[in-house]
């Protein structure tokens, strides 16, 4: 095997690209928009772990992200310091997540979306009208992003390259995790539950650690996310959230590590894009959703991929028919 | 009035609209497996279109038909050109009506901009009836019988006519059904249209005293959502029950932890779920 495939070629292409951004970009405003895309790229790569490796699509994980970012707000605006109150934002996602799974893996399939959208919905209720606790509609600010090491994070460059660290991290506990047995036994019970349970396979506890891992990173995302705009509001746990996080997973292809992280960057450029233009975001959203179910339901990574070889294949053909009639001509 | 009796009056309107919305949500899932995300929008554009129709000085009722009609219309063209496209494909059909529920959302958002809209009681509903010491309003009476009315009218449906053994059996079995000869695909226009128009009949009905403003769309949606798994999916019954277990939940819950009122809600969906997760009045689906 040669040390330097096309594949780890283009790996170190991207990281250096990655690295180097902030240097070639050097407007703040782009740089910022690229940390975006990180985080958002982080959530996405969490809520793969259940949409693609395991086949539940959960419209409910805003809230989770939500949740986190709240806990992190509220525990800084009483005083706390950002190692605690992180820590116990993350504590308190995964015991939300195991909540969530516990309820929303007693259906399958299309319950499951269902219970799913149902608990988003009551997430983003509690955060709305308990005003008490979370101030309602006016949000939670969050005063000064954190400075681990003594490096300070309040400019766009060193913010991107601690989101960018998580980002990596994030990557690559994924592409381990869907190497691992545990991977290959969460494809399982997506494609074929029952006879995983015949193998002996709990099925159901599978499901249940992919939603807790899969919660795990969408409640470091919900942290970046306050820290990066220093404010929360419902409007964080909303279904557009929820349906724009799943967007990204879908429209970059499901079950790719790619996929996400290319659907997380179409996403937050077009809405980026869009907003300075029309304020018409939503119905933009939903016209996307649209076309990509209905041209290419399996993602623009897989979907372009298969236009692609459609072309090249049917390209082939012609210049075989062309040659062949060549060779022998028709009667 | 007795706060308490405001509060159940209040609770069995609620219901009733909120029967007139699940029942074709609840219909649409048992027959055709979609959770019609769209169910909320259809809620609220009919609702929409009923104001409209009301600020043109049309009869209330008139109105309410109207708008009911122009969903029939809209909800059958979305079941055959967009989802009869992706027929056994429950993911992208969910995905399909959400995405169709954000361009309709965003659509109302532009014709009637983000004010709420609150149409006047119709005047020969307006006033309160009399019984004993107590004052019970018109419009909230009228309601719980239209949507009585309309119960009765689905149950007589589903379970005396022909049709309606036919749609049971495409609810039981629709591949089996097929074979004897129902054309299941009609049976999924037909009921998605009469879901749609239920559901833009109960969001004029509403609008005098819920008002139209943007996000009731996701605000009834989860409610209905939440209807079907409390009652169980394809079940009038359930549907029934359901409905006004949550509108007693939401008036009494918000009238007494008004912080805590989508918390209650989740309390019975939570039993129901551990204990019970085909519904109270479902058959375990296969």
């Amino acid at each position: 095997m040669s040390f330097l495939t096309p594949q780890r070629a283009a790996i170190a292409a991207a990281l250096l690209l990655l690295v180097t951004l902030p240097i070639w970009v050097g407007n703040p405003y782009y740089i910022n928009v690229a940390s975006q895309i990180l985080f958002f790229a982080v959530f996405a790569l969490g809520l793969n772990v259940i949409v693609g490796y395991g086949g539940l699509v959960s419209l409910g994980h805003a809230g989770l992200a939500a949740i986190a970012g709240y806990t992190a707000a509220l525990m800084l605006a009483a005083g706390h310091g950002h190692f605690i109150s992180d820590f116990s934002a993350i504590l308190v996602t995964l015991a939300a997540s195991a909540v969530f799974a516990v309820l929303s893996l007693r259906g399958t399939g299309i319950g499951f979306l269902m219970i799913t959208l149902a608990i988003g919905q009551i997430i983003w209720g509690i955060l709305y009208r308990w005003s008490s606790l979370t101030n309602g509609d006016n949000g939670v600010n969050v005063s000064g992003r954190p400075a681990p090491f003594g490096i300070s994070l309040a400019s766009a460059d060193s913010f991107y390259y601690a989101t960018l660290i998580v980002f990596l991290a994030a990557v690559a506990t994924m592409a381990v995790f869907f190497r691992s047995p545990f991977g290959a036994s969460l494809r399982g019970t997506r494609d074929q539950a029952r006879r995983m349970t015949a193998l002996g396979y709990n099925v159901w506890l599978i499901r249940f650690l992919a939603i807790l891992i899969s919660g795990f990173w969408s409640g470091v995302a919900g942290l970046l996310f306050i820290y990066y705009n220093q404010f929360i509001s419902p409007q964080v746990a909303t279904l557009t959230a929820s349906a724009e996080v799943l967007l990204m997973v879908i429209s970059g292809g499901t079950a790719t590590l790619l996929g996400p992280i290319a659907g997380a960057a179409i996403v937050v450029i077009m809405k980026n894009v869009v907003s300075a233009y029309i304020v018409r975001w939503n119905l933009v959203l939903g016209v996307i959703f649209v076309l990509i179910i209905t041209f290419m339901p399996e993602g623009l990574v897989p979907g372009s991929v298969r236009l692609w070889k459609l072309g090249w294949r049917s390209f082939r053909q012609r210049r075989v028919t062309v040659l062949r009639n060549v060779a022998e001509p028709p009667q | 009035m007795n706060l308490w009796l405001t509060l159940a009056v209040n609770s069995i309107s609620l219901g009733g609209l909120l029967f007139l919305l699940s029942a074709g949500f609840s219909l649409i899932f048992g027959l055709m497996r979609i959770p019609n995300l769209l169910h909320g929008s259809f809620f609220m554009l009919g609702a929409y279109l009923g104001v409209s129709a009301l600020n043109w000085h049309i009869n209330f009722w008139v109105a309410a038909l109207l708008s009911a009609l122009a969903m029939i219309l809209i909800g059958g063209l979305v079941e055959r050109f967009l989802l009869r496209r992706l027929a056994g494909q429950e993911l992208a059909q969910v995905l399909l009506t959400l995405g169709l529920s954000f361009i309709v959302a965003d659509v109302c958002l532009m014709i009637w901009t983000g004010d709420p809209w609150q149409p006047a009681t119709p005047e020969h509903l307006r006033g309160a009836v009399q019984v004993g010491t107590l004052f019970f309003p018109i419009y909230r009476l009228v309601i719980l019988a239209v949507a009585i009315v309309i119960a009765i009218a689905l149950w007589l449906m589903i379970d005396w006519t022909r049709l309606g053994a036919m749609i049971r059996a495409g609810v039981d079995d629709a591949p089996i059904a097929r074979v004897v000869g129902i054309k299941v695909s009609q049976l999924f226009t037909l009921i998605f249209s009469l879901g749609a128009g239920l559901a833009a009949f109960a969001g004029v009905m509403g609008a005098p005293y819920l008002s139209v403003y943007p996000g009731l769309d996701f605000e009834m949606l989860p409610l209905a959502l939440i209807v079907v798994i409390l009652g169980g999916t394809g079940s009038l019954l359930g549907a029934l029950v359901g409905s006004f277990l949550i509108g007693f939940l939401y008036n009494f819950g918000q009238a007494m932890f008004p912080d805590l009122a989508y918390v209650i809600l989740f309390l019975p969906m939570l039993l129901v779920l551990v204990l019970r997760p085909q519904g109270l009045f479902g058959r375990a689906m296969p």
